[in-house]
């Protein structure tokens, strides 16, 4: 037997859950990226478990577009992270509350 | 009955690597435990049928995004032990928001357990490679485009983003690649001058 539909719902709002809370408790701006990161992935589990139970491909290649937008913004994110640090000196996103230097 | 085996012992490694990039106070065993979530989750996408996605997410993911960050984290050289100076109620938000969005993945895992199953319709070919091509480039060829555009502009926006040059310095330097170039193109060297 298989685990059915209900299963990887579940795996997929629990790791969504652990995304979401790490995002207001991490202090560092590297982990609230990587919190992003695990929220996107939760995210595609769902797409690739409803593409497997309609036996439609759409879902994946939504994944695949999910996937092209986490790149980008790996990329634009660790810019703005490594130009905040020149700024500041820290990574850190209290630092980061002050607009104008 | 191996699926369902399978499937428990790669969602379980996924919570628990989860779990530890979040208690992690050190950004670089965070993003160890990140590598271990996304292995994890290609091999649920194998117990899925989705070998493509599978490998995409060990490539894209583990392979790409997850190396970008481990070299930012080691180049910054952090240091993590700072005093703790943030907002104290963000505490309480977190913990709210974390027990509504458990309490509606239950009520979800419940609602879609109760509903009877319809029954897995057993199409093989959906997931493989040349299902995902075949429909990439015929029904959804302007949305691979858009992205193609995106990444393009994600490129452009790093650069200008991280360079480091005031505007003076920044003319001096086309000026002189300017140069560079016109001299190439009167030598006639034409792989010089692209």
């Amino acid at each position: 037997m298989e685990p059915g539909l209900a299963s990887y719902l579940a795996l997929s709002g629990i790791l969504f859950t652990i995304g979401a809370t790490g995002v207001i408790f991490k202090r560092n701006a590297l982990g609230m990226f990587m919190c992003i990161e695990l929220m996107l992935n939760a995210v595609n589990l769902t797409f690739v478990a409803f593409s497997r139970y309609y036996a439609d491909v759409t879902g994946q290649l939504f994944v695949f577009m999910v996937m092209s937008v986490a790149a980008a913004e790996a990329a634009v994110g660790l810019g703005i992270i490594i130009a905040f640090f020149r700024n500041r000196i820290s990574v850190d996103v209290d630092d980061a509350s002050i607009l104008k230097n | 009955m191996v699926t369902s085996a399978l499937f428990f012992l790669f969602a379980g490694l996924a919570i628990a690597c989860a779990i530890s990039m979040v208690y992690h106070k050190n950004p670089l065993y965070s993003a160890i435990s990140l590598i271990g979530v996304f292995i994890a989750l290609s091999c649920v996408y194998v117990t899925l049928a989705a070998p493509f996605i599978a490998a995409v997410q060990v490539l894209i993911y583990a392979g790409a995004i997850m190396v970008l960050v481990i070299f930012v984290i080691l180049l910054l050289n952090l240091d993590d032990d700072r005093p703790l100076n943030r907002l104290k109620y963000l505490y309480g938000v977190g913990v709210g928001l974390g027990l509504i969005l458990l309490v509606q993945t239950l009520f979800i895992f419940y609602a879609v357990a109760r509903t009877p199953n319809h029954g897995v319709e057993m199409n093989e070919s959906v997931g493989k490679t040349l299902s995902i091509g075949t429909a990439m480039y015929s029904e959804y060829l302007l949305p691979v485009e858009i992205v193609g555009v995106l990444l393009l502009m994600a490129i452009i926006g790093a650069v200008m983003m991280v360079r480091r040059l005031n505007q003076p310095e920044l003319e001096k330097v086309v000026a002189e690649e300017l140069t560079r170039r016109n001299e190439a193109q009167e030598i006639g060297d034409y792989r010089i001058s692209l």
